[in-house]
């Protein structure tokens, strides 16, 4: 999206109820300031997160769709971050190979004390796509209005 | 069609500071669904929750969005606004434009711009939710402590004396933990032993509490209200319910090279022992790894000297499943190793030691009977240098020690210092600090003590280095105020060691699937309102597995820990999550992915008559989703190839229709 002829990227980040919410809450209480850009879904766990939504947003226009859980062996529900890694990681190859950069994808573990980490994951990563301009392979322009 | 009310909160100035919540209130009246919009000062107090329910009943409204703080914070008290004015409680969906919004985004434009957006988000969301009915489940009535220090104590008599059966499961022969070890407690100078050791009989004789010395837990299944547990009770080879605790086999036993853990290794046992004198249970524990008759088949001198018979040489582990309504963690900490930290010289004199090891030395149960004597020569020590924060607040050095206050070593050390002065007025105390940290009732009247009746020498700085020369230790340090170099020879070296969560603690969390800090102490469910809940429903936190404490704070926080497993135990049945899977029985086709992924064995598959087109009957296998098992993590919604699993409160459609608001 262009703002004032600066290329604002659109984020969507899915953020696991039991960890990386509440690492983003975390953030909010610590003031800790990362860019607008960022939207958070929340969903129950990462492994919620279906191949599809992401899709779904690249359709629509998203520059960049980051991942958040709990790390490895903490997840909330046991199993549920061992899925989200082993579908990311097959899913970012194939968009990969599609065209979206593997910089514009990204699943990170934030737990529900690191809200330092989330901000600063944040930061990172709306820097990383702001480099790469927008998001032009995949987006669908009947979604364009 | 659904029809929507938005409620925008100010938060005070938390959400209208930085974003201008008329606009968003204004914005959002446009949304598809949307028949009321309004902006309130503080959404969530009385007045606030009146607006709701007016608005509810006036525009008939069949689902709302609150903007306001995390879900996390207030998303429970608007279901139950909802609740209370007749409408489904999953109505509800919250915009969180406090904590992701308001607070992380500074300029009101950008701040408005993203809180409309999440708005739109929320509605979009609403717009496909549909009322739930949670499902009821029954309550175990009994509790499992996993640990029993005397935060482990405290919360299983409290439950205990509310009629509530409890078990406490304790690593160790005995129960008591650190605080058994201790002499004298501050501010107060209570013998340790004399305020615990009661404690510790109350709990063996206490109807409604079981012990489970030197055992753990192994296995931990189920959820809130029923729980399953698999305790490995270990082979102590000698049968609880026959020893009398005599101690005949303890003095018997003729290996006797066997460190003592607990004075820390500064003595030795035998290869059975009972720990001390008021162990509870008063049971004595062979040493597999150090018991001659175990290790050869040469010896059985304690089964001969045992009067009572209660020598079993063949005893095995033994597994005990359990099944518990609430859990409580009481993990407890340890003393961090000193290995790092060479420049103390921790390795190379036993006359450098911990605080902990300090404690044996004074106690009259210890290893010197209570005489302060160094461990090297058993002389008497005349100068003392205690250094304060060995690997606390170690923010540069995190690799070796810890970035935080381990809160209890200031007072510990000022109690050190204090009664060696008492009783050894000859003896010379340094104390070198970077901060004294007293806070706490009577704590500071206490160091003050210290320092001006007791000339104890408080000197602000740390010591650089240990040398042993000789029989003594060579201090270097620093005097931040004189700014000079000191050179201390101390008898003596007292090392307050950082508190780390025990190590049990961390595979402890992966059973019970609850979270942890980055320090591998628990989390809990909200930092001031929950201090005592994990955020994993019926785990509860006790003591210092949650964070660094003194004993009054411990115990103060095993009676709240206690408190909300009453409070839990009490209730008949607990209501659960209605958001869990759903599998649609018309486009399932029974493959068994989902069952394969489901981490709760929640999906079972049976056949079904469908009627076909033709008028013919078909069987057809399809998965069926248990609801008080499945928690609704949604991972086999993923999974389900058919798109047949869909997850309530979380469906597909209402995801996708957040992604399409925000893309937008």
């Amino acid at each position: 999206m262009q703002v004032n002829g600066e290329f604002k990227p659109l984020i969507v980040a899915f953020c696991c109820n039991w960890c990386s919410y509440a690492g983003a809450d975390l953030a909010g209480n610590n003031r800790l300031n990362y860019p607008a850009e960022v939207k958070i879904i929340r969903v129950p766990c990462s492994c919620r997160v279906n191949p599809m939504f992401i899709l779904r947003a690249f359709q629509r226009g998203a520059d960049g769709v980051i991942l958040c859980g709990c790390h490895p062996g903490d997840c909330h529900y046991t199993s549920g971050n061992y899925y989200t890694r082993r579908r990311m990681a097959l899913l970012f190859s194939m968009l990969d190979y599609l065209g979206i950069e593997k910089e514009r994808t990204r699943v990170e573990w934030v737990s529900a004390a690191e809200g330092a980490k989330f901000a600063a994951t944040m930061n990172d990563f709306v820097e990383k796509v702001t480099a790469l301009g927008e998001n032009k392979r995949l987006e669908d322009l009947r979604c364009k209005k | 069609m659904q029809r929507i009310g938005v409620f925008v909160c100010h938060c005070g100035t938390n959400i209208a500071g930085t974003i201008d919540v008329k606009a968003v209130a204004e914005a959002l009246k446009n949304e598809p669904g949307v028949v009321f919009s309004t902006d309130y000062q503080y959404m969530c107090s009385q007045a606030g929750q009146d607006i709701i329910k007016n608005a509810i009943a006036e525009h008939k409204l069949t689902g709302i969005v609150v903007c306001s703080c995390s879900p996390r914070m207030h998303e429970n008290t608007f279901r139950k606004t909802a609740a209370a004015a007749g409408l489904n409680s999953y109505m509800v969906e919250i915009a969180n434009i406090r904590e992701q919004c308001s607070w992380v985004h500074k300029e009101m434009p950008v701040g408005t711009e993203k809180a409309i957006i999440l708005g739109k988000a929320a509605v979009a969301k609403v717009n496909l939710n549909a009322p739930l009915t949670p499902g009821e489940s029954p309550v175990t009535k009994r509790a499992l402590v996993i640990g029993g220090g005397i935060a482990g104590i405290q919360t299983a008599l409290d439950i205990a004396d509310a009629g509530f059966p409890v078990d406490i499961v304790e690593t160790k022969p005995t129960i008591g933990g650190k605080m058994a070890q201790l002499d004298k407690t501050f501010p107060t100078l209570d013998c340790a032993a004399c305020i615990l050791t009661p404690k510790m009989v109350e709990v063996a004789q206490h109807e409604n509490i079981r012990i489970f010395s030197y055992s753990e837990v192994s296995e931990i299944k189920g959820f809130v209200g029923n729980f399953d547990v698999t305790i490995k009770r270990r082979a102590r080879y000698v049968k609880e319910d026959l020893c009398t605790g005599c101690g005949a086999c303890t003095e018997k036993c003729p290996q006797k090279k066997v460190p003592n853990e607990f004075n820390l290794g500064m003595d030795n046992r035998r290869a059975i022992y009972i720990p001390f004198a008021q162990a509870v249970p008063k049971v004595a524990t062979i040493d597999a790894d150090y018991c001659t008759m175990l290790k050869t088949g040469k010896c059985g001198v304690c089964s001969k000297v045992c009067t009572a018979g209660a020598i079993d040489y063949q005893a095995k582990d033994e597994f005990v499943e359990e099944k518990y309504g609430a859990i409580v963690a009481a993990t407890g900490f340890n003393p961090i190793s000193m290995d790092k930290f060479d420049e103390y010289a921790y390795s190379q004199s036993k006359d450098v030691i911990t605080s902990l090891e300090f404690e044996r030395l004074t106690n009259a149960a210890g290893p010197t009977a209570g005489k302060l004597l160094r461990p090297s020569d058993g002389e008497h020590p005349h100068t003392i240098v205690f250094v304060q924060c060995v690997g606390s607040r170690c923010a540069a050095c995190a690799e070796k020690g810890k970035e935080y206050c381990s809160k209890i070593c200031c007072m510990y050390t000022a109690k050190h210092a204090m009664l060696t002065r008492d009783k050894y007025p000859d003896t010379d105390v340094y104390v070198f600090y970077i901060d004294v940290r007293t806070p706490g009732k009577a704590f500071d009247e206490f160091y003050r003590r210290a320092v001006e009746e007791y000339g104890v020498h408080y000197i602000k700085g740390m010591v650089g280095k240990v040398s042993p020369e000789g029989n003594k230790l060579k201090v270097q340090a620093s005097d931040l105020i004189a700014g000079k170099q000191l050179h201390i020879d101390a008898d003596l070296v007292v090392l307050a060691a950082a508190i780390e969560p025990d190590k049990s603690a961390r595979p402890l969390a992966t059973m019970l699937t609850a979270s942890m800090d980055t320090n591998d102490f628990f989390t809990e469910a909200h930092p001031k309102l929950r201090p005592v809940e994990s955020p994993t429903a019926g785990v509860f936190l006790s003591g210092t597995c949650q964070g660094p404490k003194d004993i009054p704070e411990t115990v103060s926080q095993a009676g709240a820990a206690a408190s909300k497993v009453i409070g839990l135990l009490a209730k008949d049945k607990l209501t659960g999550n209605p958001c869990v899977a759903h599998s649609d029985e018309n486009m399932c086709n029974g493959c068994s992915t989902c069952g394969n992924v489901c981490p709760y064995g929640a999906i079972t598959y049976e056949d079904k008559e469908f009627r076909m087109p033709d008028r013919t009957t078909k069987m057809r296998r399809i998965a069926v989703v248990n609801e008080a098992v499945c928690q609704g993590c949604g991972c086999c919604t993923v999974a389900c190839m058919s798109g047949a699993m869909d997850l309530k409160g979380f469906m597909n459609k209402q995801i996708m229709a957040e992604v399409d608001a925000i893309c937008k």
